[in-house]
């Protein structure tokens, strides 16, 4: 007897060989191969299999083929639990022997969850603020505290506006070597006070910031970073922090864990997470560190910053968009649009066929390799719908969509997909527009 | 100057799909393609090699296949390409595979040491844009993420524009620097006939688990600190209402807005009020 694997199935993601208690498993080629002489049929890699791509001849462990939601996120059975919990959990010499013990999720050693609050040229991106939000939820899940993290020079401002967003305590590191932007001080700076204090998540924005100092901070701790997270969840068993993210362009979405390294590191996306309540007044414990620093520590100097245009800059943040796709046909038809978006106060995007095409720049590009939006009017006029391009939209409160081809990807995220002709349609709708905003009737 | 050229052959990821309903991968016949991202990066390589003298060395961690995207590589007019490639590396998540290549870059450092590095903003595939600041760091060299623009290079320093949500950073590192590339970054050439017949001829040397002094906990499944758990098809929203707009376009439009505002979806806004005529 032994295990089968149904090679169409396997998705190559290697759980069953990390589960495997006697490494009959391996990964050949991507595919996860079986040494028969070795397999003891315990069945641990069938539980975990996230495709169900496993199975033993007499134990359907599945019964109805679903797959087992817990499956996967459960701690290896087969690791022995370290000696040491017992003393450390009780006390004192906590640091000294934190770094050589299997770290306990939602445990009192690595605990909290942090947000590292992005400060550059003077503002915080408000991603900051959403991730307040989330990291409130996630650490009433696993029941433990929630700070804010700022690292800049100049930063006192900040200070109050975390605690008016949710952070009960505040981490600040104020330094003259932290003015602009740069990778290694300010990943030195993060580090020494994620070393010092162990949370056991920490979170930033995918901006570009996030995705460049998490990395740096990830391998100084040698530990797990998950890209560009769109959902996050806490396992209520595990207390482990369920991390998804899109892969693969957009086309499959994959849950993502750190099981045993800490902490657990996630970028998360702008605008997909809820903004929460900014409660005026709000009190909490603020934590100042040193950072022992020189400029003569450092290899990159920054030069200069030159800002681009106002208009794309605040794409993410429009209340209407606007947005074309090849359907419009040629540059001139653009104006179609424009007279639209003129008279809503909307502002201009499209999709990377209208940029490609020369009608709209690239910072004017809604999608995966784009901006991601969330307004609460998406007007899409001639846009297919490719996956790529709704996963930067999808979030977006309300969806209306023009398009002749009545299987066209974007009218089933639509509210209203409308069936038809932008030549027609869209002239119509901006005359309707006009009219009842300019005479203040609504109906 | 020597440049190495991080290059990752990935599957043309437009073509890749879940099957919603085993939510698997279906990935038969799609096609391997060099990362574009990293293209781009060699692309500058070989124009900075070609201005200032120098070599150029393709690195890459895959299956034996990807011996393919490094010979098409070479035709762009590479010198030297590095394949590794051993089972003992499957499974590595982005922390495990910056080590993979930061170790093999670290040897190659000892004996023709390097300049500047180039990796792609991001792998098509995994998406993480993590391997290239995980180098960076593992060999100790500044990084200068989503460059797309390489203004100037001199013995000892490197200046690129960094493209940011707000506007672009002019940022100056010292050498030896690691550069993660945007497509803007330069313009695609053609591979020359000469560069062709060479590269046809080439073969990519091949290193695995023993070519260097690796540590085996540090890479593979079981070196790596995440995991995949579970793979699904991203949730598709679910749709709305279909309108027929073919038969009545105008009447349509005007029922349309009038919902529009019915519902308060957008109101009759101060700003919007007095709107050009
Ligand atoms: C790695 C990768 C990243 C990508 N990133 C992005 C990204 O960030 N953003 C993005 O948008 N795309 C991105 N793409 C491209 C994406 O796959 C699509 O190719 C693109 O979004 C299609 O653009 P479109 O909808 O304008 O064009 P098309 O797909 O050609 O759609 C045009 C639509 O117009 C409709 N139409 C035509 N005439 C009319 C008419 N008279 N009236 C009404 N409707 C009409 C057609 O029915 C059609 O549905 C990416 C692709 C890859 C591989
Ligand atoms: C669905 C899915 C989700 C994943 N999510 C995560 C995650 O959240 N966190 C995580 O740590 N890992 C994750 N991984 C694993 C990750 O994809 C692999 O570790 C991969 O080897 C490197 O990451 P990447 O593809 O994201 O490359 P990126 O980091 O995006 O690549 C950036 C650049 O690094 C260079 N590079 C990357 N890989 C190679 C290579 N093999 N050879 C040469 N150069 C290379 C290239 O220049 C490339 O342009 C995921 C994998 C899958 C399949």
């Amino acid at each position: 007897m032994a295990l089968n694997i149904e090679k169409s199935k396997c998705i190559g993601c290697g759980a069953c060989v990390v589960e495997c208690p006697v490494e009959a498993l391996d990964l050949v080629d991507g595919l996860a191969v079986v040494d028969p002489a070795k397999c003891i049929d315990c069945g641990n890699c069938v539980k975990i299999c996230p495709a169900d791509a496993l199975s033993l001849p007499d134990q359907p462990t599945k019964s109805d083929g679903k797959r087992d939601p817990e499956a996967g996120s459960k701690f290896n059975i087969q690791d022995p639990l370290p000696d040491t919990v017992e003393d450390y959990a009780q006390g004192n010499e906590k640091k000294t022997i934190r770094a050589q013990v299997t770290p306990v999720a939602g445990g009192d050693v690595w605990s909290g969850v942090w947000v590292i609050i992005e400060y550059n040229n003077g503002k915080v991106a408000p991603v900051a603020w959403e991730l307040l939000g989330e990291g409130r939820k996630l650490a009433d899940a696993i029941g433990c505290g929630l700070c804010g993290v700022i690292t800049g020079y100049q930063v006192d401002t900040v200070v109050p506006e975390a605690f008016a967003h949710g952070a009960e305590k505040v981490y600040v590191i104020d330094h003259p070597v932290l003015k602009d932007y740069r990778t290694e001080p300010y990943a030195e700076a993060i580090t020494s006070l994620v070393r010092k204090y162990q949370p056991e998540i920490i979170l930033m924005g995918a901006t570009s910031i996030g995705r460049d100092v998490f990395p740096a901070v990830a391998t100084k701790m040698q530990t797990g970073l998950t890209a560009d997270c769109t959902v996050l969840g806490i396992d209520p068993e595990t207390k482990l922090l369920q991390q998804t993210r899109p892969a693969f362009g957009g086309n499959i979405m994959a849950t993502i864990l750190c099981r045993k390294s800490r902490p657990q590191m996630a970028t998360v996306r702008p605008r997909v997470m809820a903004m929460p309540e900014r409660v005026e007044g709000r009190e909490g414990e603020v934590i100042r560190e040193e950072f022992s620093a020189t400029e003569s520590d450092f290899r990159t100097k920054v030069l200069e910053f030159i800002p681009s245009d106002a208009k794309s800059a605040f794409l993410d943040k429009a209340e209407i968009i606007v947005a074309v796709g090849l359907g419009i046909a040629a540059k001139r038809n653009m104006v179609l649009a424009e007279e639209l978006a003129d008279v809503l106060g909307a502002t201009l995007a499209g999709t990377r066929g209208a940029v490609e095409a020369g009608w709209l720049t690239h910072d004017q590009q809604v999608g995966q390799s784009g901006v991601t939006v969330r307004p609460k009017v998406y007007i899409a006029i001639g846009i297919s719908g490719a996956i790529q391009h709704l996963v930067g939209m999808e979030t977006s409160d309300f969806i209306i969509a023009i398009n002749n081809d009545p299987d066209a990807s974007i009218l089933k995220v639509a509210n209203y997909g409308i069936v038809g002709d932008l030549f027609q349609i869209v002239p119509a709708m901006t005359a309707e527009f006009k009219k009842r905003l300019q005479h203040g009737v609504a109906n | 100057m020597h440049f190495v050229v991080c290059l990752k052959q990935v599957p043309d990821t437009s073509e890749v799909r879940i099957d919603p309903v085993t939510n698997t991968l279906m990935r038969e016949g799609v096609p391997s393609i060099i990362n574009p991202y990293d293209a781009h990066g060699l692309e500058e390589a070989i124009r900075l090699k070609e201005k200032v003298g120098g070599k150029v060395t393709i690195v890459s961690m895959g299956p034996p296949q990807a011996k393919e995207a490094l010979k098409k590589a070479m035709s762009f007019g590479a010198d030297r390409a590095i394949l590794l490639s051993d089972r003992a590396f499957g499974g590595s998540d982005s922390l495990a595979t910056a080590y993979i290549l930061s170790s093999a870059l670290q040897k190659i450092h000892e004996t023709e040491p390097i300049d500047l590095v180039f990796a792609g903003k991001e792998a098509i595939d995994g998406d993480t844009a993590q391997t290239g600041p995980g180098i960076a760091q593992r060999l100790g060299f500044p990084q200068l993420t989503y460059a797309i623009k390489v203004r100037e290079l001199t013995d000892t320093t490197v200046t690129v524009e960094r493209k940011t949500e707000s506007g672009r950073q002019i940022v100056q590192a010292q050498l030896p620097a690691l550069i993660t590339v945007e497509k803007e970054l330069n313009d695609l050439s053609y591979a020359s006939l000469p560069n062709m017949m060479k590269a046809a001829a080439y073969e990519p040397e091949m290193w695995n688990f023993n070519s260097l002094p690796f540590d085996v906990t540090q890479m593979g499944l079981k070196g790596s600190p995440t995991s995949v758990s579970r793979i699904f098809a991203p949730p598709g929203r679910t749709g709305g209402e279909i309108i027929d707009g073919m038969k009545d376009p105008k009447g349509t439009a005007e029922s349309v807005v009038q919902k529009i505002f019915q519902q308060n979806i957008i109101m009759v806004h101060p700003l919007a009020k007095g709107g050009k005529h």
